[in-house]
């Protein structure tokens, strides 16, 4: 994790000034030129991305907001590597990802991104520790590794306790931060989060908004997550707006909220103690 | 990405959900098992055929009289006077491939012993002193009769098992005197048992005397119903069997135009016909127990077609976090292989099982064999590679996306 601390204290720097050009800056961990997505549905063609141009630095917590059918997933999906833009140029730390086969967009996917779901996509009839160990054991890891490294993350989560709990013997917020433990694992450059809260109440979105920040801000790692409710927007520190596949506005939160604060003024719970939500 | 981990992978994926993986398997289970069982049966009935070919006697071969195709019309084989003593005896001097013979004379007729009567199903046989040795049916108690004995036609007899314990109920048969066909005979030997025959016949149901007494005392004729000849070695029966015919010709004077007037029959023979009806079983068992394993691998694969688009999502989730579809390829494919290898290891057990349960409670003889052990393993690892192979191309196929939508 050493990396991502030296990349958070970068992020401290960081300059707001647009990118001009189709080349992507040093700087940039991510840059999306002009792409588009066309889905073919038989002859009709969805035009999903009609020229998105986005570039985010190292250190970074941006909400992807937009109404249904913006394109929000469409883009998180290209961004994952999940998905190639039909057209356009998409820069992962300046390296030119819209031209890789399939084999070494997985690699990718294994080594500089962690993907959280809307529906966490834990296996099932697996504990806490082999789920978030999955990534390293394809990556190759030894198994005293993978156990020290899947831990911490668990940890680094709150989730010290709950090893060997498997995710139906975890509430829903406790499976969101086993699938961000999952993400973190293999030390990404960036967090994916598609509807991350989509699936949680409020104070669990809270909670696990919490984590997001704690890593954004303690760990300096990049967070960019998609969400409905502005309210949850409003713990990230830039906010970007789709609207019929194009970026309508993308600005900076001026003060962002902070989940821990907010938390603290809860009536408390222990998180980490209360047992599974019935 | 070592095959150690795929391996690893696999088998926790398996362990996740152990009643599937159990149904997957049954279908090998059922497979192996029944071709171990089978083949066990089969060879077990191919070993008891043997030893009871072995049992017939000593590399033996029968010289009948009268001709093997009109011999019916002259009243059945053995019933024409056409063999002696002499052509027995000539036999055993002049075939170099033939170790002993005996004459045989057949005598039917009542035993009588005090106010018990019999009647011997296997007949009376008069034969000399070799007969124990040729047809490797020693006697339990008392003894057989000598060459002296055979000079002298002596008025002894050795009886059969069966005729020991219904006419001398409760009596120690030896140096007790019977009457056959009411001449005083003293019992000396008892033989021990020998079982049923070819024909289901009670081959201890049975009395022997000197073939010099049964012609002389009992039948008044000079001629032999048939020779027993042991040959010097198993295979050496081919060539005894010509040499007698050989010499029978020469010694009863036929022409080259001339049928023979005995017959040879050669119980090799026998032996390999059964022989070969008990290895058409074997093969006719395996194969049946073959198409059931092939059966249990298509099983095998249509649930793990089921499995790939049961676990459609899992397959997803694994892509996303950075599984290249080689991976999970082979992590399907192991799966399959790994079930059909643990469910070929199961079906041995219970093959073997079946087959010790069987020989004991319906005391039918099984051979369990190794090599069908070794094979039948083997083969269902194979169809576990043959049958995986495309439910693990399916889900190597599937797109990362799509995947993870499904519902
Ligand atoms: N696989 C696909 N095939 C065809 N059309 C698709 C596919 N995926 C997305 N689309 C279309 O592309 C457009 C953008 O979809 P996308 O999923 O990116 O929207 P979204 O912003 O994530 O919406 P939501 O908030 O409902 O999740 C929609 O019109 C959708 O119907
Ligand atoms: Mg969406």
């Amino acid at each position: 994790m050493g990396a991502q601390v030296i990349i958070g204290e970068e992020a401290a720097t960081r300059k707001d000034e647009e990118l001009e050009g189709s080349g992507a800056s040093a700087q940039e961990l991510i840059t999306l030129n002009h792409v588009h997505k066309i889905y073919q549905m038989g002859d009709v063609e969805i035009h999903a991305l009609r020229g998105v141009s986005l570039h985010i630095k190292p250190g970074e917590f941006v909400a992807i907001m937009g109404a249904s059918g913006s394109g929000k997933s469409t883009t998180m999906n290209i961004l994952g590597c999940l998905d190639k833009p039909t057209k356009g140029h998409y820069y992962l730390e300046g390296q030119d990802v819209s031209k890789l086969t399939k084999d070494e967009l997985a690699d990718i996917r294994n080594r500089k991104i962690g993907f959280v779901f809307q529906g966490f996509n834990l296996l099932a009839r697996t504990t806490a520790i082999e789920n978030v160990e999955l990534p390293l054991l394809y990556l190759g890891a030894k198994h005293s590794e993978r156990i020290k490294r899947a831990t911490e993350c668990l940890e680094l989560v709150g989730l010290g306790q709950r090893l060997h709990n498997m995710p139906n013997q975890l509430s829903g917020g406790q499976q969101q931060r086993v699938a961000i433990a999952r993400a973190l694992v293999n030390q990404p450059s960036i967090i994916l989060a598609d509807e991350p809260t989509g699936n949680l109440d409020s104070r669990t979105s809270i909670e696990v908004m919490g984590v997001f920040q704690y890593l954004n801000r303690e760990r300096g790692i990049t967070v960019a997550l998609v969400t409905h409710e502005p309210d949850i927007a409003q713990y990230a520190k830039r906010v970007v707006v789709f609207k019929d596949g194009k970026i309508k506005r993308d600005y900076l939160v001026d003060d962002p909220r902070s989940a821990s604060e907010e938390l603290e003024s809860l009536p408390p719970v222990d998180v980490d103690e209360t047992e599974d939500d019935e | 990405m070592n095959l150690l981990l795929t391996f690893k992978i696999a088998l926790k994926a398996l362990s996740r959900n152990k009643m599937r993986s159990m149904l997957t398997m049954l279908g090998i289970i059922i497979g192996v098992g029944a071709v171990i069982a089978m083949i066990a049966i089969g060879q077990g009935a191919s070993s008891q055929i043997q030893s009871q070919i072995a049992q017939l006697g000593n590399n033996m071969l029968f010289v009948m009289a009268g001709s093997s195709r009109t011999g019916g019309m002259r009243g059945g084989s053995g019933s024409t006077n056409t063999l002696t003593v002499e052509d027995s005896e000539a036999i055993a001097r002049e075939c170099p491939s033939v170790r002993m013979t005996t004459p045989g004379v057949r005598a039917g007729g009542q035993l009588v012993f005090g106010n018990q009567n019999w009647s011997a199903s296997s007949g009376i046989m008069g034969v000399n002193e070799n007969f124990p040795d040729i047809r490797s049916w020693p006697v339990t108690s008392g003894e057989f009769f000598t060459e002296g004995d055979v000079r002298t036609s002596a008025r002894v007899c050795v009886i059969g098992k069966t005729v020991a314990d219904n006419l001398f109920a409760g009596v120690d048969p030896i140096g007790q005197t019977m009457r056959i066909r009411n001449l005083p005979f003293r019992v000396i030997g008892v033989l021990s048992t020998k079982g049923q025959g070819q024909f289901g016949n009670d081959q201890d149901d049975t009395v022997m005397v000197p073939y010099t007494t049964a012609q002389k005392k009992m039948l008044t004729i000079t001629y032999i119903n048939q020779v027993m000849v042991s040959a010097i070695s198993p295979s050496a029966t081919f060539t005894a069997e010509n040499q007698i015919s050989d010499l029978l010709r020469q010694r009863h004077k036929l022409g080259p135009n001339q049928e023979d007037d005995f017959f040879v029959r050669n119980l090799t023979d026998v032996a390999e016909a059964a022989d070969q009806s008990s290895k058409i079983m074997i093969n006719l068992l395996a194969s049946i127990a073959g198409v059931s394993l092939m059966v249990g691998g298509i099983g095998i694969m249509n649930i793990m077609l089921v499995s790939v688009t049961e676990r459609t999502r899992e397959i997803g989730i694994r892509m996303a976090i950075g599984a290249r579809s080689k991976v999970i390829r082979r992590q399907f494919l192991i799966e399959s292989i790994t079930l059909s290898f643990v469910g070929g290891l199961i079906g041995v057990l219970f093959g073997v099982a079946a087959a010790i349960t069987i020989s004991r409670t319906l005391s039918w003889p099984t051979l369990i064999s190794p090599a069908s052990i070794f094979i039948s393993v083997i083969f269902s690892m194979l169809v576990g590679i043959l049958f995986g192979y495309y439910p693990a191309r399916k889900a190597a196929s599937l797109d990362p996306i799509d995947a993870l939508r499904y519902e």
